[in-house]
């Protein structure tokens, strides 16, 4: 017997797929961000909830911050304070809909698919604007300002390294782009798609305001800044869950665009056979690691130094790189 | 001299920016003022209870004001109602990361009075405890100040060679923070066996690994972007509030009582003084790091040579100081630790003060941490290796 879904069925299948997902995702890459720091930094890490090496320990966690007081400052803007979080967590998960797992493992096959991609992840910026605004603390302010101008500052590398792809392919959907992708992904074409993909890289990490860029949220200067006065489950929707949910999306996003996504790392029959799924996961577990391995290595750099870096290199880098790409495209 | 003061420089255009776009702008369209930020006395950068009323327009920080006494516990008041042998833990409580330095300028104060003579034993082996105790301190140091400017790795280094260290401590002290081995005339007991061993080990671990750190933060580039010629301390500013320690060592000022005015037994060992010559923050960390290999140097030296016979020197039964007076200062972990007994012949003090480090070295803040970033701010507090204990007393 066949089953004939209609469409709202799909859509509800395919939204309840995503929900599932999403915080499953984050788990894992929480976890593995405990334990590769945890051993670049030779110690064990978390080893006891859940038995086996700790693998229960955001379960716990969550939790511990499931039972947490929800506090609101008396000072805060109570409706704008606990709007925020939501306008943080709603864009992380609407990343994921256009992430090609395997050639026809998509939610949606957007035609414009780089384009919402890139639309979707600045939305959250008004999330940590509203934020830290609302709090009515003053290291939430600098931090909230921090955080806006170092979104806006790195929203435009990785727009510009975004669109050499785009120009290569000559396609905004992300399945198109990684059917154009030519072997050897990332050396491919010479020198530009490494250059390229190395922006994004520098880009990704400090529009996740992870360290080595992590002014916005430094601990040790302004506390988490936007998100000093959040505890409890305010705290992972508007900070830790919408980091590491990030830090994924933009990870399979670089696997996407520079790795060649689902496709085997090299075109040769035996490894034809392996499920498109296993080389996407593969290739994004190795952006995320990478991620996870710039952390423990540098300390943080100073706002203005961060700036600079962006609007004095990457930014003119990438331009350039869009000269050569439309060069390439032209005249190869 | 075109790169120094880099960072003060840029802050300055950036002040001075401010100030002529308010004077511009009509003040109902575009008003910036300054804000005061109160840094503490909870704030992690702050390690310990101490405050900072910092005026920030923007993220440069215009005026910076601490605020201290959090921790005030009366220490010169309640020592004079202490037996002297009751003191020595009190005092080792000051700066609570190198307890057993503070018990030392104590005993010495002490000796002098009463004419106690110290055997060579007892003299070598006060000296590798005092420096075993002040490279834990120093290492703790590297830990924080990687921990405030971001990097977390230096933390699990650091503390993986403390351990070493503090183990050989622990076996011959018990305690692994507040020691109260020394006694007046000598120690409190011998050694262990196995001390000497534990402690080379100890030592040597950190010297072999000394590259490791070079290579994980001084030679790091943005480590360097974030450190060099930031939170510049002026030899002369140096000089004028009484700094000492790495942090004078870092502006230019060579002088190590150890070296320069030796005590105890430590001109019968060969050591450097390292010193920088900017005195930003970059140099002052620097110094802190090889002042480590340095007392390493001395631990090594004083257990090869180690002489044999008596702990403890002829000491009458009640330590009764005669009347007098006497100041003695030494070398401690952060800085010139110094101790002016006055005795009336009590089995008490009439008074002593405490010229403890960090509370000189902190009173220099305010001139350096003017017209600086935020995030420069954190990195200047992490660099003037204070504890809180020392500030208060």
């Amino acid at each position: 017997m066949d089953i004939v879904l209609t469409d709202w069925q799909i859509l509800l299948l395919k939204v309840g797929i995503v929900l599932a997902l999403v915080p499953g995702v984050t788990l894992v890459a929480g976890y593995a961000e405990h334990k590769v720091m945890a051993h670049l930094q030779h110690r064990l890490g978390p080893m006891y909830p859940g038995g086996f090496h700790g693998w229960a320990t955001l379960l716990a966690d969550g939790l511990k911050f499931l039972y947490k007081e929800d506090i609101i400052p008396a000072a805060a803007d109570k409706r704008v304070f606990s709007l925020a979080p939501f306008l943080i967590f709603v864009p992380t998960v609407l990343i994921y809909l256009v992430i090609p797992v395997d050639r026809a493992l998509i939610v949606e096959d957007l035609d414009v698919g780089i384009f919402y991609l890139l639309a979707i992840s600045s939305v959250s910026v008004i999330g940590v604007l509203m934020a830290g605004w609302s709090s009515a603390n003053k290291y939430s302010l600098i931090g909230t300002f921090r955080a806006a101008a170092q979104l806006i500052a790195y929203e435009l590398p990785i727009v510009l390294s975004a669109a050499v792809v785009a120009m290569l392919a000559g396609s905004l959907s992300l399945v198109q782009i990684v059917e154009a992708q030519r072997w050897p992904f990332l050396f491919w074409p010479p020198g530009i798609g490494l250059a390229a993909f190395l922006v994004f890289t520098g880009a990704t990490i400090a529009e996740l305001t992870r360290p080595p860029f992590d002014m916005p949220v430094a601990e040790s200067e302004i506390i988490t800044g936007p998100f000093t006065e959040y505890s409890g489950m305010r705290f992972i929707f508007s900070f830790f869950f919408p980091e590491v949910a990030n830090m994924v999306a933009l990870g399979a996003i670089g696997a996407t665009l520079f790795l060649g996504g689902y496709r085997p790392i090299v075109p040769w029959g035996p490894l034809e056979v392996i499920p498109g799924v296993v080389w996407f996961l593969l290739k994004t577990s190795f952006m995320v690691f990478l991620f996870l391995w710039i952390r423990p290595t540098f300390p943080r750099l100073r706002e203005d130094q961060l700036q600079k870096f962006a609007w004095k290199f990457l930014i003119p880098v990438s331009l350039a790189l869009i000269l050569a790409a439309g060069a390439w495209v032209l005249y190869v | 001299m075109a790169t120094t003061e880099r960072g003060i420089r840029n802050a300055d255009e950036v002040v001075r920016e401010a100030e002529e776009t308010q004077v511009e702008a009509p003040r109902d369209r575009i008003g910036t003022e300054e804000m005061i930020l109160n840094v503490g006395p909870q704030h992690p950068a702050t390690h310990g209870v101490f405050r900072l009323l910092a005026t920030i327009d923007g993220e440069v920080l215009v005026h910076a004001e601490p605020v201290i006494g959090y921790m005030h516990r009366g220490y010169e008041k309640l020592v004079e109602q202490r037996d002297y042998r009751q003191i020595t833990n009190l005092v080792s409580r000051m700066d609570w990361l190198s307890g057993i330095n503070n018990e030392f300028p104590l005993w010495l104060a002490v000796e002098k009075l009463m004419e106690i003579e110290v055997p060579p034993r007892a003299q070598y082996l006060r000296v590798v405890m005092v420096e075993l105790n002040r490279i834990i301190n120093h290492l703790m140091f590297f830990a924080s100040f990687g921990a405030e400017l971001g990097a977390i790795t230096p933390t699990f280094y650091a503390f993986r060679e403390r351990e070493e260290i503090q183990q050989a401590l622990e076996m011959a002290t018990g305690g692994r923070m507040h020691f109260g081995f020394f006694r007046p005339g000598g120690l409190k007991e011998d050694v262990p066996r196995g001390f000497f061993a534990q402690a080379l080990k100890g030592v040597r671990q950190v010297i072999n690994r000394l590259p490791d750190y070079e290579n994980l933060l001084l030679g790091n580039e943005i480590f360097k972007k974030r450190t060099i010629d930031v939170g510049v301390l002026e030899k002369e500013v140096a000089y004028n509030y009484g700094v000492s320690g790495p942090i004078a060592r870092g502006s230019n000022i060579t002088f190590d009582v150890r070296k320069d005015e030796p005590y105890s037994c430590y001109d019968h060992f060969d050591f450097d003084v390292p010193y920088g010559t900017n005195g930003d923050c970059f140099d002052r960390f620097w110094v802190l790091v090889h002042e480590v290999v340095e007392s390493a140097k001395i631990v090594e030296q004083a257990i090869e040579g180690m002489p044999t016979g008596p702990i403890v020197g002829k000491v009458p039964r009640v330590i009764q100081a005669p009347e007098g007076e006497v100041y003695v200062r030494t070398e401690n972990s952060l800085g010139e630790l110094g101790m002016y007994l006055i005795s009336d012949g009590d089995r008490r003090p009439y008074r002593l003060k405490l010229r403890t480090p960090s509370y000189s070295n902190v009173s220099a803040l305010p001139h350096v941490l003017e017209n600086t970033f935020v995030s420069d701010m954190i990195a200047i507090l992490g660099s003037f290796f204070f504890v809180l204990g020392d500030i208060d007393r």
